[in-house]
């Protein structure tokens, strides 16, 4: 059964196992292990993350297709719902009409663009995405009828979504039953099932195609795979399920903005999460998004806590300061690379 | 039993002001082995490239089984029979050989976009690549990643993956090329087997003399791109043109 659910596909490592069984475990039950307002936001956004990371390896470590438009579709999604809710009124029929046709313009975008450019060699659609990425940037910050402009779109979803919704009386365990736990877990499983879907398509017939693709592209065409096609379309399935991601980031946060779902920022972030946590093992996705949110989350409280501890010491209280977290931050990414150029999930793997 | 299966018509290809293949016509048998010779350079792989499309010809004509594929993409050619194996290895290097194998499989099952199923649910394609894992005496080794094969494990595999496309027409491009004496025959005796089955045209580029006058039906000699004689293995090599280019070649080289 559970063979079957990962596809086959076993951690292969007893840390990693226990790493990932840990990080399950937290995320199923984030709303009563770890009840505060920030931290359940923090789950959620580790959730998604991880599906926007993993459908990014789906493409690079599987397909070995570099794109910088991973945010775009991303923000195609949750745009998607912010439109269709804004327009529709609150209702789950917004919700569905938006994540459905956000995926749906991702996946178009991704087929257009790649049918352009990757027949040519990967390093045209790697620009052809950036340069497609900040044009659809730039739109949408302009067009500000529509989409709000910086500012962004703030909307209102289902109410059996917010915190005012009651589906039980009382508490469980001190958690209100209410919509705002019930958003929760539509997106934690949303993720799961995306995740879940993910693990099955990379080892199905086809992500044995793109691995043999990664490989040795030119001896994939010579068996009678064309790669062209099979470059599209997975480009195309990673877009759709950005886009899916950043439907459930907007229904998360009842806003969206070029910020928090367009930015270049998030798209160097993908990239750092893929890199942490090993190209081309799915589970490189968890590890990765996991630690690199809560990093972003609390390494600034961290590092407050050390920058007292050490008040007596000159210099160290000053570079420990909370400001330079992206200091740190960077010093963290330079070394895990160093260390572990396979990905925490790769050197897990070798050390066995 | 022997009928036309492919041919090429003026067949050419320049680099620049260089003509690498010079306006061949040629015609190959089903149930035929044909062995392509010529000094280095002479223009035999290239030749190879334009038959299976890796390089578009600049003129001329490749057609097979009366279909023009001269502008074709490489898939397409495999898929319509034109399978090849590489002068230099040229394989999954981080997959193990039986999913090099399966893979080729999969390929002719027309299962690649299968999205939502195991690959490994799929019997129908493991067993056969198995089999044929087996027939190349590399079953030790099945699960091993190509990397950690030896050069002639590796070149074994190379052949398999040819074998497990079986395709109309087989191309082997020196297919012992840097193999021990002992392990060489293991690739002969595959080629040979598949010469007697009479049903698949055979091309050979090879160096040695020895393997040509056991296995060849024919030989075609190529020099300076262009096509020097053509017959039967006994008359060719006999011949003048290959006394001067080919085998005056090689003895300067010893």
């Amino acid at each position: 059964m559970l063979n079957k659910l990962l596809s086959g596909d076993m951690p292969r490592s007893t840390v990693l196992a226990i790493l990932l069984a840990v990080i399950l475990i937290c995320l199923a039950l984030a709303p009563f292990i770890f009840p505060g307002v920030r931290s359940v936001d923090t789950a959620a956004r580790i959730c998604i993350f991880i599906v926007l990371v993993a459908s990014y390896d789906l493409m690079l470590g599987y397909g070995g297709i570099v794109s910088f438009a991973h945010t775009m579709f991303f923000g195609l999604g949750a745009y998607g719902v912010a439109l269709a809710s804004t327009h529709m009124g609150r209702g789950f029929d917004a919700l569905l009409v938006g994540s459905l046709s956000g995926a749906l313009i991702a996946a178009l975008l991704a087929l257009l663009i790649g049918l352009f450019s990757l027949r040519v060699r990967a390093i045209f659609f790697a620009m052809i995405t950036l340069a497609v990425a900040s044009a659809v940037a730039v739109l949408v910050s302009q067009l500000s009828g529509l989409t709000g402009g910086e500012d962004g779109l703030s909307y209102k979803i289902p109410r059996e979504l917010g915190p005012a919704f009651k589906f039980a009386d009382g508490e469980l365990f001190g958690v209100k039953m209410n919509g705002k736990l019930l958003k929760y877990y539509l997106v934690f499983f949303s993720c799961l099932i995306l995740f879940l879907l993910m693990l099955r398509m990379v080892h199905s017939p086809f992500g044995r195609v793109l691995l043999a693709i990664r490989e040795n592209d030119f001896r994939a065409e010579a068996i009678g795979y064309r790669v062209v096609h099979y470059r599209v379309v997975a480009t195309c399935i990673s877009a759709a399920i950005a886009a899916l991601a950043g439907s459930l980031y907007a229904i998360w946060l009842r806003y969206v903005g070029p910020d928090t779902s367009l930015s270049m920022e998030i798209m160097i972030d993908i990239l750092l999460m893929v890199v942490i946590g090993g190209m081309g093992t799915m589970y490189g996705a968890v590890i990765g998004a996991t630690l690199f949110v809560l990093a972003q989350n609390y390494l600034q409280n961290l590092m407050d806590v050390a920058s007292h501890a050490v008040s007596g010491i000159p210099i160290l209280p000053d570079l420990l300061n909370a400001d330079r977290w992206l200091l740190w931050l960077g010093v963290l990414f330079i070394l895990s690379v160093y260390f572990f150029p396979t990905g925490i999930v790769g050197r897990l793997r070798q050390g066995k | 039993m022997s009928h036309p299966i492919l041919q090429t018509t003026d067949l050419t290809v320049r680099f620049g002001g260089h003509v690498a293949v010079d306006h061949i016509s040629c015609t190959f048998n089903t149930g035929e082995l044909t062995a392509i010779v010529g000094p280095n350079g002479a223009g035999k792989t290239t030749y190879f490239n334009l038959i299976s499309g890796q390089i578009p010809s600049s003129e001329g004509k490749v057609v097979l089984n009366d279909r023009d594929i001269t502008r074709m993409s490489v898939a397409q050619r495999t898929h319509l029979g034109i399978g090849r194996a590489f002068q230099l290895t040229n394989l999954f290097p981080n997959l193990n050989v039986l999913e090099n194998v399966r893979l080729v499989i999969q390929s002719k099952s027309g299962r690649g976009f299968n999205m939502f199923s195991m690959a490994s649910s799929h019997d129908d394609l493991t067993t056969p690549a198995m089999e044929i894992v087996e027939r190349v005496r590399l079953a030790d080794q099945a699960l091993q990643p190509v990397t950690e094969l030896s050069h002639g494990d590796q070149r074994k595999l190379e052949v398999a993956l040819l074998i497990a496309l079986d395709p109309l027409v087989y191309m082997f491009d020196e297919p012992t090329a840097g193999m021990s004496v002992d392990e060489a025959p293991v690739v002969l005796d595959l080629i040979a087997e598949l010469k007697h089955r009479k049903d698949r045209s055979i091309l050979l580029v090879e160096h040695k003399m020895d393997v040509i006058a056991k296995l060849a039906d024919r030989i075609i000699v190529l020099h300076n791109g262009a096509l020097a004689a053509d017959g039967e293995p006994t008359e060719v090599i006999a011949s003048d043109v290959v006394q001067e280019a080919y085998m005056g070649k090689e003895l300067e080289d010893v």
